[in-house]
């Protein structure tokens, strides 16, 4: 188990850069998720920490060590990969194996321990099957057993589950955390799948086009979003122009054209530094759809006009004009939604939204 | 007619153009050369009708054949070991060199749009006592006089594994292809080394690429008759020439079918044996 620190780390392709300058400190033992759309860079990262690609310009540190210059098969890291990649001409003992015969581990010890990993992935008697034997579910359970059996000192899992279907995938997801846990393995996991990345991880860290907008635990990053990007990369938010009217140490207070005046909460605030330009995050979650004409205790209140209904069962979708804004709200229901151009009023708590700085 | 009823029938419909090709050009007259090696051809030139087994006695007794046949085998097999020693590395390049994948087949294809005989003919222009190699050494006044290079076994293998080589390459490029890069990665990552990981996963994953080139290059190589016929000597013959001899130039149809069907009866063997461990679609594979 060791820490992970990547130091300035750039990667170009020829002209094109794919990672631009990164610093990233992953603690020990801690769970962390590579979040963001499909090619901002997190498979490159991953690949760089595993050693499978060079960076172009930085260091990574494995432990506190300096690891640029080390081969990928003295790093031992124990890496699963999208397709699982088992060896096929092996049994799935033999693909467990594998790894223990590159350590001194005295061949004597190495059945126990890939039956140890064999149970620990709930896979006890499947050592003398063939790979393609295996449903994908438990393929991916090899896998890992594989990349777990080595005791890596650091754990790289690159969009390990989404080979599978949805219920599958969350099954693994309950057990891949389990298995961490357990086992309290440093991980870097990479994903585009906003739950995913918000059930299991300690820390996520959301990337765009090679960035990183924004390092933090799920509820952060879920409930301050640092910008407009990860307000809307982590489910669907409401992002509209207000202007700050005053920071300060107990809070702030946005006008908006919509809603008025918004008192926000310090920890709500910190990405405005005083009066000027600004920006209000509203989750589609905490935007309330009432019946026209509503006063709910401590929340904002607009009228507006429903203008599309995406009814989910249990919630419901609308698209709500407010003034010449159109904005998003998903709500839990009870019986039946409003319908399609009913006058309503939205609300929320000022405590839900939060502020962006600029334009 | 139900569904599953046209299911069945729906492959012989498809296949039965080929099977009739293949039962009117190749079937029939195998049985032809079957009944031939039957017959007896006299001393006065002419064949005589009848069941002899005279032809298959003289084959399968005389030393004569059965040495040149094992010449034959011994030929076959060095020249499929020196297209796999030569093939595999050319065949892992290509298959793992990234953009010009596509160029560097055509490049392996360049040589099929030359007609293998001249292939075969363009080493006399270049190992010939007046070809480029002995021209250039005298020039350069390495020697004196020109070598005698050509018409040995050497030349025989060396022409065998020019037209072979194109084979064995794309039939282990079609195997090391459709292995998948990461397992490599995943090898590497558990703590093997680039060569490690090469003998544990992508060697042994590519052996039936080399298998179908191997039997290809064995089964061609044991059949061809102008390959020694060109850069051969007199004591190269192989056991095709001995068919060619017999047929062409002796006029001995009954031998000669005699003699076909046992080098077909020995290939024949070999695919079979072939088939019964590493099965035949994977030749396919590689043919297509
Ligand atoms: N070998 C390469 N050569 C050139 N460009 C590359 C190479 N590998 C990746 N890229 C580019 O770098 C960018 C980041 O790729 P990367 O694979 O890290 O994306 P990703 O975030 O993992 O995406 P996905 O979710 O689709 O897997 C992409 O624009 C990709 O096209
Ligand atoms: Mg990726």
């Amino acid at each position: 188990m060791s820490s992970v620190t990547l130091n300035n780390i750039v990667k170009r392709f020829g002209s094109f850069t794919a990672v631009h300058r990164t610093d990233l400190e992953i603690p020990e033992g801690a769970f962390l998720t590579l979040l963001g759309p499909s090619g901002c860079g997190k498979t490159t990262n991953l690949r760089m920490i595993a050693g499978l690609l060079d960076p172009t310009e930085g260091e990574i540190l494995i432990g506190g060590r300096r690891v640029n210059d080390v081969p990928i098969h003295k790093r031992n890291l124990g890496i699963v990969f999208q397709n699982y990649a088992l060896f096929p001409h092996k049994t799935v003992a033999e693909n467990i194996a594998f790894g223990l015969k590159y350590r001194d581990v005295p061949s004597g010890d190495i059945p126990g321990k890939v039956q140890a990993a064999l149970d620990l992935v709930q896979l006890p008697d499947v050592g003398h099957r063939y790979p393609k034997e295996l449903s994908g579910g438990q393929q991916q359970r090899i896998a890992l057993a594989r990349a777990i059996v080595i005791e890596p000192d650091v754990l790289l899992l690159d969009e390990p589950l989404s080979a599978l279907d949805a219920n599958l995938r969350e099954d693994m997801r309950v057990e891949l955390k389990r298995i961490q846990d357990q086992i309290g393995v440093t991980t870097v996991f990479v994903t585009h799948d906003q739950s995913e990345a918000l059930a299991m991880s300690d820390q996520i860290v959301v990337m765009s086009a090679g960035r990183i907008e924004q390092v933090g635990a799920p509820q952060e990053v879920y409930n301050n979003p640092a910008s407009e990007f990860v307000a809307n990369f982590l489910g669907a938010s409401n992002v509209f122009p207000a202007e700050c009217l005053e920071a300060g140490p107990s809070g702030a207070v946005l006008q908006t054209a919509l809603f008025g005046k918004v008192p926000l909460p310090v920890e709500k605030s910190m990405r405005v530094a005083g009066a000027g330009p600004a920006k209000l995050v509203l989750r589609a979650e905490k935007l309330q759809v009432m019946k026209a004409g509503a006063t709910p205790e401590g929340m904002i209140t607009a009228p507006a006009t429903v203008e599309t209904v995406d009814y989910q069962g249990q919630t419901v979708r609308y698209f709500v004009r407010v003034g010449d804004t159109q904005l998003q709200a998903i709500n839990m229901i009870d019986g039946y939604p409003f319908s399609k151009g009913s006058a309503v009023t939205v609300a929320f708590r000022p405590r839900d939204g939060s502020a962006l700085a600029g334009r | 007619m139900s569904v599953e009823a046209r299911e069945k029938r729906q492959p012989w419909i498809l296949l039965s153009p080929a099977l009739t090709a293949i039962t009117l050009l190749l079937f029939i007259p195998l049985l032809f050369i079957l009944v031939y090696s039957f017959w007896l051809r006299t001393a006065t030139g002419a064949d005589e009708v009848g069941f002899y087994l005279d032809n298959w006695r003289e084959a399968l007794t005389d030393a004569f054949y059965r040495d040149i046949l094992l010449h034959t085998l011994k030929v076959a097999a060095i020249t499929t070991v020196v297209c796999a020693v030569l093939g595999y590395p050319a065949a892992y390049f290509i298959a793992r060199s990234k953009g010009n994948k596509p160029v560097l087949l055509l490049l392996l294809m360049l040589p099929f749009w030359i007609s293998y005989i001249i292939r075969t003919m363009s080493w006399i222009n270049i190992l010939g006592v007046s070809g480029a190699l002995n021209t250039f050494l005298l020039w350069v006044g390495i020697i004196n006089e020109p070598m005698q290079m050509l018409y040995n076994e050497a030349t025989v293998i060396l022409g065998l594994v020019h037209f072979l080589l194109p084979f064995m390459v794309l039939n282990v490029f079609v195997s090391l292809d459709g292995i998948d890069e990461t397992l490599e990665d995943a090898a590497n990552s558990l703590g093997a080394t680039r060569w490690q990981s090469f003998l544990q996963v992508t060697l042994p994953l590519s052996l039936p690429g080399l298998a179908a080139g191997g039997l290809l290059c064995f089964v061609l190589g044991a059949g061809t008759y102008i390959t020694p016929l060109v850069l051969g000597g007199t004591s190269d013959a192989m056991f095709a020439n001995l068919v060619f001899e017999a047929i062409i130039t002796q006029l001995n149809w009954p031998l000669g079918s005699a003699l076909s069907l046992m080098l077909l009866a020995v290939l024949g063997a070999l695919v079979m044996i072939y088939n019964r461990y590493l099965g035949m679609a994977q030749l396919m594979k590689g043919l297509g």
